[in-house]
């Protein structure tokens, strides 16, 4: 059938186009089109596409290896922090299902490395964090691979999807690793793999659309339905998701913190009626922000800028002015190096070209710490630069996500999040975290956030409500902990639990604490211990309250105790890690090697979890 | 002893604070285990009941308790310490420890009390065995400066104005000795002491055994004609005699107290009737003897009724003198002749015996503070650094720098005009002569404002005193925040009792000299109300008072107030 303005959407202009297009097109042109398109159609919820989209990796089919007459199994792997990447693999995994595949769905973690010998088609979806380490369900995967335990791996079709944030050093080096390395063991790649930046969806859902692409090419059977692939992914309780977010009204916004306190943590508590939304403890709510007014309008003021400007903030083209763009559509807060490298190509900039050419690196990667758009602006007298050039090489204002500090058993249609407004001064102004402080200084009771839920597998309650727990959670990271109890004491679990928890002072700082006082009291929770850093001369924290206890601790332990760590990765999590290696060298007898080895171990089994951030 | 300690004198059964002090094991309780729970700043009733022998009780910040209520967080908890002295005498470097443990510990104040002593306000739990070791280590207390036991002994605090003086003091000393607490849970708990084994053979409280007084019990010493310490408020009032300028003995009187209950008629202040006199040296055995007729024929099942005054007046007079008579096996000579002026403060420089000098410094409501415009801590913490000589707080909440050899006296006067340091003159004589209770935001008990709204009041009264000529005369103001009568405000010429926020019942017609008791003029009224009737009252004073007349005298002869004789007429 040829299109025409009457039977289809498009212009006249659009149809001739396409009219001269379609017909040329190759089988599996048009499956990759069709995935393409439908994966922009679901990213699309504000129409936002960031012109970094398409051009990241766009390799056609005919890149594919050329193997013939794949089987119809498949496995997909994936190693997940936030649940990003296991959210992703199991939307890919129903897709691939509906379509006959024979999906072999897990998390790295939980994976039989023995299998991977006999698998001819693996999916890798891995996330990168911190300093390019992978995500702690991954790491014991992450080392067979890299070991010479490793098979070789003839005959193995791959690709890997690379989920990470251009504004880190080592952007994506965990899928980089893994892609690189499955080469090295002899697999071919099905389609070469793709390198996410925090606004994943539309790079993700391109990716599995060239994937399905080749698979079928490969198998040389019929084409994957995208539409189907639509149907599937967007199946099940909710229509919402986090490229169809729910607009959630805000029922309560409070201050945790006790007056004169140096810390502001907002407890909010917002409604999910009517959206079909559902989630589990340890679960996280993905939050789309807003900009700081403040910001844009000093923004807009030092570009010159009159902020009715329109600017596409879509792919499809969609304009707003470019104050709105940038209030709701575009990130200005971070800078990312692929950003600074084509704004020097642009511009042309002396400065700018010389801070992105190689062998600056260190000084790059000094200007780019706490640094954000309006620096660069007044630094590298941008001024001149229009409102469509530099729009377009944003990055989408990603969503940030919070640990759910509630159970929809005992709330249910609602959500609490904990979140702690980020204020700090850095290079002569002072700083406000995008979504922290829009929470705490804009957001009222009555009005809505998009919002969305982000499942976290690799952070749940154990199965079994007998088995005990210890949860270490010092400052906003206590919030799942309150979701966990929560639960437990609905479900009317019977299992021990241990909470850790720490801040600056007793006072003002003990987040929830008359909500602990009743657990306590009531049994739901068994033992807690605290440590407030600024009320005594020697700051103690999480970890030397349980070095203190770390007969009992390790007790728990051997008697099944699942241990969860939620909260600041930078510090927090590594000595807590390390008191959790003393306590088993010191109480258990283990060599050092061993402890760690242990805690591997652990986390392997899903008896240590961890929600860091 | 023939007599019970628990029963009641109409036999209900005692109240759940006696089973608390009998279970406590001479005041232990839990005390050390609730001490080192960490997920709390509170602690459990039954302990706060024992906390207050050791000196301390718990309050919260009731500024913001509804705020942190909200924020999910426990109340503010936090200890107020009640640190004593006999007749308020402390020496500089005690003084340097007090305003220490204020900055490190408490809220950063010191309030003076109106029972000579101090209070820090604002000790968190975990601190409190710093703070009180570091009391400790100065060699002053906070044993039994609550709870139900005799609490801080008061005495003029001008010893060294004669040798008399000094007399006085020296016995108000060994009488705070004699019936201090023997329990060793103090050390215990809070000085690391060494714990008794088997206490209930190792220790006896030979006095107050093991369940002490059914409540507080209050002594007090006057010199006239100074009543400075409001010895008609105290349970056992000594009112020294001076003959021939020696210490001749002390006139005895009995029964005094402050507290009652809004609404509760069966409760009200009474105070103290002379009974007798008896020689200095007799002075400590009447006291135990008083203090053991408390401890077995006192209240022990209605709280509110178990002060000393209510045994006294529901036995009579009569009765109390029989049983002391036969305790002691020898009766009290006849009350002697003796006169009070007044129950205030002098202030300024006064030259004492020996050659020394003394400062009286006027103290708003006894709250030592620095604020922007007057550093009265720091202009105190920097005397305290040179003065050779001694600090006395008040029974009126001020502070005497006392003992100041004419060499330091210069210095001293020099740090006084450095930092504006006051001796109240410049302010009316209404304010000189105000006292308030804490009150709001700390004590638990508290209906109204009291210490952060009196100086307001005071404000929008004294131009009132001065249109009507009176800003130089001595009139008697007191404030409480509750009718358990801190402040001693059934003792005062004009005084406010709260009833609710911003509410207060106005009472008038107390003696000046402390002698008689006020009575209730107007109930329930806010500050429109209060100044409508000074208005009136004022400038009918100053129109129609006779020469020398009082305000409290001239309340009741002109019509405004019938005169109180005996507590039990307060409510009549």
């Amino acid at each position: 059938m040829e299109l025409q303005v009457s039977n289809s959407p498009f212009n006249q202009e659009q149809t001739e186009l396409l009219n001269r297009l379609l017909p040329s097109l190759t089988d599996s042109q048009r499956v990759w089109l069709s995935g393409y398109l439908t994966a922009l159609a679901r990213a699309g919820f504000s129409g936002g596409l960031a012109s970094t989209a398409v051009s990241v990796q766009s390799a056609a089919p005919s890149a594919a290896a050329p193997v013939p007459a794949a089987s119809k199994e498949i496995t997909i792997l994936y190693g997940s922090q936030t649940g990003n990447s296991s959210g992703l693999a199991k939307k890919f995994a129903k897709a691939l299902e509906a379509e006959q595949y024979q999906v072999t769905l897990s998390s790295m973690g939980d994976y039989k490395t023995g299998n991977l010998k006999k698998t001819s088609q693996l999916l890798v979806i891995v996330s990168t964090h911190g300093e390019g380490e992978p995500p702690d369900s991954a790491i014991s995967f992450y080392e067979f691979l890299n070991s010479k335990r490793a098979p070789k791996l003839d005959g193995l079709r791959f690709s890997v999807l690379a989920l990470g944030d251009t504004s880190y050093e080592f952007f994506c080096q965990t899928g980089k690793d893994f892609d690189k390395r499955l080469e090295e063991l002899g697999g071919q790649r099905l389609v070469p793999r793709v390198d996410c930046d925090v606004d994943f969806s539309e790079d993700a859902g391109a990716w599995f659309s060239q994937v399905t692409a080749a698979l079928s090419a490969g198998s040389g059977s019929a084409a994957l339905k995208t539409e189907d692939l639509t149907a599937q992914v967007e199946a099940g309780e909710s229509s919402y998701s986090r490229e169809n977010p729910f607009r959630a009204e805000v029922l309560e916004n409070l201050n945790l913190n006790g007056r004169g306190s140096a810390r502001e943590t907002r407890h909010l508590e917002i409604s999910l009626e009517g959206s079909g939304l559902d989630y589990e403890p340890g679960d996280s709510l993905g939050i789309y922000p807003e900009n700081d007014p403040q910001l844009v309008d000093a923004l807009i003021a030092t570009l010159g800028w009159s902020g009715a400007e329109e600017v596409p903030v879509s792919k499809s083209g969609d304009l707003l002015p470019s104050r709105e763009a940038l209030l709701r559509h575009f990130e200005i807060t971070v800078l990312t190096k692929p950003f600074l490298t084509r704004l020097a190509d642009i511009t042309g900039h002396e400065g700018l070209v010389k801070l992105v050419s190689p062998g600056e690196e260190e000084a790059l990667k000094g200007y780019l710490k706490g640094r954000d758009l309006l620096d660069l602006v007044q630094d590298y007298h941008l001024q001149g630069i229009g409102p469509d050039a530099l729009t377009g090489l944003l990055r989408k204002l990603p969503p940030r996500l919070y640990s759910i500090a509630s159970s929809s058993k005992a709330t249910p249609e609602e959500v609490h999040v904990t979140v702690r407004a980020v204020r700090y001064e850095a290079h002569g102004r002072q700083r406000r975290g995008v979504t922290s402080v829009q929470l705490a200084e804009r957001v009222q009771p009555g009005d809505t956030l998009p919002v969305f839920i982000q499942h976290n597998p690799s952070f749940k309650l154990p199965k079994d409500p007998n088995t005990k727990i210890i949860m270490i959670g010092p400052g906003t990271g206590v919030a799942p902990f309150r979701a966990f109890l929560s639960e437990r004491e609905e479900s009317d679990a019977q299992g021990e639990s241990w909470l850790f928890y720490g801040d600056q002072h007793f006072t003002t700082d003990f987040l929830y604490q008359v909500e602990w006082q009743r657990w306590l009291k009531d049994g739901v929770l068994t033992r807690m211990d605290v440590a407030f850093s600024r009320d005594t001369e020697q700051k103690v924290y999480v970890q030397h309250r349980m070095l203190e206890h770390s007969k009992e601790l390790f007790n728990w332990l051997e008697q099944g105790a699942v241990v969860y760590v939620c909260g600041d990765e930078g510090s927090m999590a590594h000595d807590v890690h390390a008191a959790l290696a003393t306590i088993l060298i010191q109480e258990g007898g283990l060599a050092p090697e061993a402890a760690a080895e242990r805690l591997t171990e652990m986390q392997r089994q899903q008896r240590y979890q961890r929600d860091v951030y | 002893m023939s007599e019970n300690h628990l029963l009641s004198k109409n036999s209900a059964p005692h109240s759940d604070v006696e089973d608390i002090k009998i279970r406590s094991n001479y005041l232990r309780g839990k005390l050390e285990e609730v001490l080192e729970d960490r997920i709390t700043a509170s602690i459990p009733e039954d302990e706060n009941r024992l906390m207050k022998f050791h000196g301390s009780y718990m309050q919260d910040d009731r500024d913001l308790r509804n705020e942190r209520s909200k924020q999910k967080l426990e109340p503010a908890y936090q200890f107020m310490l009640r640190v004593r002295a006999p007749g308020g005498v402390v020496t500089p470097a005690q003084w340097l420890m007090m305003d220490r443990i204020s900055k490190a510990y408490g809220n950063g104040t010191i309030r003076l009390t109106t029972r000579q002593s101090f209070q820090l306000h604002g000790v968190l739990k975990w601190n409190m065995k710093k703070t009180i070791r570091e009391v400790h280590d100065s060699l002053l207390t906070t044993l039994a400066a609550c709870g139900d036991v005799n609490r801080n002994v008061m005495c003029n605090p001008n010893p060294h104005q004669s040798d008399v003086h000094a007399e006085v003091y020296h016995w108000a000393c060994l009488l705070s000795e004699h019936l201090e607490p023997q329990t060793k849970a103090y050390h215990e708990i809070w000085l690391d002491g060494e714990k008794v084994l088997d206490s209930q053979e190792a220790e006896q409280e030979p006095i107050y055994g093991k369940v002490y007084l059914p409540r507080k019990f209050k002594i007090g010493l006057a010199v006239p004609p100074s009543n400075d310490v409001d010895v008609f408020s105290q349970d056992l009032g000594l009112i020294a005699i001076v003959e021939n300028g020696k210490l001749a003995g002390f006139n005895v009187a009995v029964g005094g107290g402050m507290g009652m209950t809004h609404g509760d008629p069966l409760t009200y202040p009474q105070v103290a009737k002379v009974i007798g006199f008896c020689t200095p040296e007799q002075v400590i055995e009447i006291a135990e003897k008083t203090v053991t007729i408390q401890r077995d024929y006192g209240d022990r099942s209605v709280r509110k009724h178990a002060r000393f005054k209510y045994t006294i007046d529901d036995r009579g007079v009569e009765w109390f003198i029989s049983e002391l008579t036969s305790r002691l096996g020898w009766g009290l000579a006849e009350a002697r002749p003796y006169s009070f002026e007044d129950h205030g403060d002098r202030y300024g420089w006064v030259k004492g015996t020996g050659g020394k000098w003394h400062f009286t410094l006027f103290i708003e409501n006894g709250r030592i503070k620095d604020e922007q415009d007057y550093q009265l801590m720091t202009g105190l913490r920097e005397i305290a650094g040179i003065h050779t000589g001694d600090f006395r707080l008040t029974a009126n909440q001020n502070l005497i720098i006392a003992n100041v050899t004419t060499a330091k006296k210069k210095k001293i006067e020099a740090l006084i005009g450095e930092y504006g340091l006051t001796d109240g003159l410049r302010y009316s004589a209404l304010r000189r002569n105000s006292m308030a209770c804490v009150a709001l935001p700390t004590c638990g008990l508290a209906m109204a404002e009291s210490e952060r709204y009196l100086p307001e009041l005071l404000g929008k009264i004294e131009p009132l005193l001065a249109e009507n000529g009176l800003s130089e005369e001595n009139i008697v103001i007191r404030m409480t925040g509750c009718p358990n009568g801190c402040a001693r405000p059934a003792l005062a010429e004009l005084s406010f009792i709260g009833k609710g926020p911003g509410k207060y019942n106005m009472y008038l017609g107390g003696g000046f000299a402390g002698e008689r008791l006020n009575k209730l003029y107007k109930e329930n009224i806010g500050e429109g109300e209060i100044l409508d009737s000074l208005r009136v009252l004022l400038s009918h004073y100053a129109k129609d008072r006779n020469p020398e007349e009082h305000f409290g005298d001239f309340t009741i002869r002109a019509g405004y107030i019938q005169q109180v004789a005996s507590g039990q007429d307060f409510h009549a």
